[in-house]
């Protein structure tokens, strides 16, 4: 081996080995899907629908477009899933405020290693493996929500995985907020109307966000045709300028940073029936009150989504839920939620009462604290 | 977030928080904490010019 391929060799080495956790990104490998595996007709709305911690933006006005969204078992070496958009439903008569973007979103607190907004803020490299059913050129945006600031590149997609590195420049302009709240944003922008297009795009250039340049006139319609696929997975942001291997992290690990956000109780489909959600007492002749203990502090103090039948074990006979469990908002926060059941038999007031599943081996409450 | 309605809700007598519902349906049990997203979101409907509807 010559000099200079020992010193690469070595150079090679150092980058990378283990040196902590460096992902940024939370489930980059698609492994965890609380909500669903698999869902169809997506387009009219945004928001989280299946893989935890990546969400869909369509913007201010709705395609007429449509798109499935699944964890798919499909990646490059070493990845066993990835995030597919399969579109269903082309569009190619393209409203201004038109957008679709694949985002995960970022607290403030958890970003203050990039000292933006000071002298010493460090650029950004963001990596992923992507494909598609055909060549395309999408964007990748990093957007600073604290003070509406935005960077992007142009990336391009064949019909191969390919892995994708870009390194966005260090932003010396205004800090990010050291709290809870929303305040950086990574996001693939797969489609997008003239509110976002027609201005001066300048490639890796933090900016005062303009709306008519966030995207180049490059850019590809995801809507153009229901050919049209893409295939994302090993997403990782990391602080410098050179991307690293993917750390990979276990299932649980990723499914612990995931609960701050979301958490699906029971954790999941068993494949039976009965799994118990939380203990409790009746509160009153038909309602009973049960506190449903987080698997770990979540972001905020969550909403709550009833999915299927749940029934109430109460002296040993099971009474089925006759409406949607309820929060009792203030009993609840962060650590656990108080939740009120309503049944129609008469119950003693303060004996014990757990809530469970009915017949209905996807019965599930879903808390959501996402960003 | 496309939001159909919100509604409060009372637990012994009083209001306890809002039911949402979105346009897809789904209805949404949201605490009144500001940092919920869909507290947040009802927030910005109200100022949109939109009612809660009061509790039954």
């Amino acid at each position: 081996m010559s000099k200079a391929a020992e010193l690469a060799k070595a150079g090679e080495t150092l980058t990378n080995q283990p040196s902590g956790r460096k992902n940024i990104v939370t489930n980059g490998a698609m492994q965890v899907a609380q909500r669903s595996a698999s869902v169809t007709g997506l387009g009219a709305a945004s928001g989280y629908h299946t893989l935890d911690r990546f969400s869909v933006d369509i913007g201010a006005t709705a395609s007429a477009g449509r798109f499935t969204m699944t964890q798919t078992a499909d990646g490059p070496s070493g990845f066993a899933n990835c995030l597919k958009l399969d579109c269903t439903t082309a569009d190619t008569s393209i409203a201004a405020g038109e957008a679709l973007f694949i985002q995960q979103r970022f607290e403030g607190q958890d970003l203050q290693q990039l000292k933006k907004g000071t002298s010493d803020a460090e650029s950004v490299t963001v990596s992923f493996y992507v494909k598609g059913d055909q060549a395309a050129t999408y964007t990748c945006e990093l957007f600073d929500h604290d003070n509406s600031r935005a960077i992007a590149q142009s990336f391009a997609v064949t019909t191969d995985w390919n892995r994708i590195e870009l390194t966005f420049a260090a932003d010396t302009t205004d800090p990010l907020n050291d709290d809870n709240a929303l305040s950086f944003e990574l996001a693939f922008w797969l489609h997008g109307g003239s509110t976002y297009t027609g201005g001066t795009f300048s490639s890796n250039a933090w900016k005062d966000n303009v709306q008519n340049t966030r995207l180049s006139d490059s850019q590809t319609s995801f809507f153009d045709s229901t050919d049209r696929e893409f295939f994302i997975t090993g997403v990782q942001m990391e602080i410098g300028s050179q991307a690293t291997n993917f750390e990979h992290r276990s299932f649980g690990e990723e499914l612990a940073l995931c609960y701050r956000y979301t958490q699906r109780h029971p954790s999941s489909d068993s494949g039976e029936n009965f799994n118990t959600i939380a203990n409790g007492f009746a509160g009153s002749a038909t309602e009973t009150f049960h506190f449903c203990r987080h698997y770990q502090t979540m972001r905020a103090e969550p909403s709550l989504t009833n999915n299927g039948t749940f029934r109430v074990r109460y002296r040993a006979t099971a009474t089925n839920v006759t409406s949607a469990t309820t929060v009792h908002d203030p009993g609840s926060n962060m650590d656990h939620t108080f939740l009120v059941g309503t049944v129609s038999s008469t119950q003693t007031t303060g004996e014990g009462a757990v809530l469970e599943q009915g017949n209905d081996v996807d019965a599930h409450i879903l808390l959501d604290a996402e960003l | 977030m496309n939001i159909k309605e919100a509604k409060y809700y009372n637990f012994q007598g009083a209001v306890s928080g809002i039911k949402l519902t979105l346009t897809d349906d789904t209805e949404v049990i949201v605490p009144r904490k500001v940092g919920n997203r869909h507290y947040d979101a009802i927030l910005v409907w109200v100022d949109a010019g939109n009612t809660i509807a009061a509790a039954d």
